[in-house]
């Protein structure tokens, strides 16, 4: 099978483009998802979970900084800056991803939602491992090594988010009501998840994301399976702005206020 | 053979959460290139969001440069082999064991307790003090610990 090499792609326009277009949503999705997994640090529901989030957080992170990396080595500009410089209209995360915790602020009154924490995560892991597992055969050799590697540790995660679906659903009329709630509400964020944006077909056809429609297809069946596990209602995903497209929320501008808050006050400084 | 010394002298660096194991017997070299101008390392990470990535790096390029002071010495991660559990040494499992830190098993549920060996242990959190670790107790001897996870 032909594989691209890094010089392969960098040196070629379109390949680059197309490469770029793919990477900034796993990217940008990974960052603001460990974003706001950070934002819980101290309040989760109890002392372990603080650890957990604050290591799958991490990860989130670091999946990212491995995909802007690649992105600075197609010469885009540093990882770093990709992270913290880019405005609002250059991000390609979906807008289920970009939404808070809940009411509040993490430093003053947080009333943050666990259970649209938890139904929210579920949602980007299932749609990164359908992903991932598809990029796995990309032609672009660097993005199929780092989906080989990635998928290694979103199961992890994975299993986690589903262990707390589980407990939720389960546990009594109060964690149901929330899980429930939550469920509902993430439908009307989560229309852009899985959808990878206007070059979604020469994406396929150039052989850097195969089989997308397979890869749609098993999210779905995924959620639909757990939904039906659970006794929750199908969810029927849509949207008013799309991510994949530039278009986001006010969330969005105020996490990446904050994310990028230090770096931008001297972006040469060295860390 | 420069190669087999290069190896030697990265069995001095420790990963810096665990600095009693070696990042050799944890499996993380991968190809070694020497010859007399130039020393080539390549790292594989455990976990890629792991935080330890740079110093490691940092500590081994370090020590090449003194042990090779006319050579260009570099140093860098790459993924295209995977690191996997499995790649961790006998010795690394040993270290581990003695660090207090169960070396990985098949599975989450195959682990045994790094302190009195016992399999009857339960996992109590997926996720631990970092990436690469988890949380469990063991039924046997009542002491909490850590397991390396399977990856």
């Amino acid at each position: 099978m032909e594989r691209w090499t890094i010089e392969d792609v960098a040196q070629n326009p379109e390949r680059r483009q197309l490469a770029a277009e793919l990477l900034w949503q796993l990217a940008d999705d990974d960052l603001l998802m460990g974003f706001r997994d950070q934002e819980w640090l101290g309040l989760a529901p109890h002392i372990e979970e603080d650890v957990a989030f604050g290591s799958i957080g991490q990860e989130e992170i670091g999946h990212a900084a491995l995909y802007f990396g690649i992105l600075e080595r197609l010469g885009f500009g540093t990882a770093d800056d990709l992270a913290s410089l880019r405005s609002v209209s250059e991000r390609r995360n979906s807008v289920l991803i970009e939404q808070p915790n809940g009411p509040g602020h993490y430093l003053e009154s947080p009333r943050y939602e666990w259970a649209w924490t938890i139904v929210r995560h579920y949602l980007h892991d299932v749609w990164e491992m359908a992903l991932l597992t598809a990029l796995t055969g990309s032609v672009f050799e660097p993005l199929g090594d780092a989906a080989e590697k990635i998928l290694r540790e979103k199961r992890y995660h994975l299993a986690h988010q589903e262990l707390w679906m589980r407990t939720m659903a389960g546990h009594d009329a109060d964690s149901r009501v929330r899980l429930e709630d939550a469920w509902r509400r993430a439908q009307d964020w989560a229309g852009d998840l899985a959808d990878l944006g206007p070059y979604s077909s020469a994406l396929e056809s150039a052989g850097l994301c195969p089989g997308v429609d397979s890869v749609v297809r098993h999210y779905h069946e995924r959620v639909a399976e757990m939904a039906r596990v659970l006794g929750l209602p199908e969810m029927r995903m849509q949207t008013r702005e799309n991510g994949r497209r530039g278009e986001h929320t006010e969330a969005l501008q105020q996490a990446l206020d904050t994310l990028s808050e230090v770096y931008r006050l001297d972006p040469t400084a060295n860390w | 053979m420069l190669a087999q010394r290069v190896a030697q002298i990265l069995q001095e660096v420790g990963d810096p959460e665990i600095p009693t194991v070696s990042i050799v017997d944890l499996g993380m070299v991968g190809a070694i290139q020497a010859d007399g101008d130039r020393v080539l390392v390549e790292l594989m990470p455990t976990f890629v969001g792991c935080s330890a990535q740079r110093i490691i790096q940092d500590q081994v390029t370090e020590k090449l440069r003194e042990a090779f002071p006319t050579s260009t010495v570099a140093v860098r991660f790459e993924l295209s082999q995977p690191w996997t559990s499995d790649r961790i040494t006998k010795e690394g499992r040993e270290a581990l064991r003695k660090a207090g830190i169960a070396p990985p098993g098949a599975s989450l549920d195959d682990v045994e307790c790094p302190f009195c060996g016992h399999s009857s242990t339960v996992l109590q959190n997926l996720f631990g003090a970092t990436s690469c670790r988890s949380l469990y107790y063991c039924s046997h001897c009542k002491n909490p610990f850590e397991a390396f996870k399977p990856l």
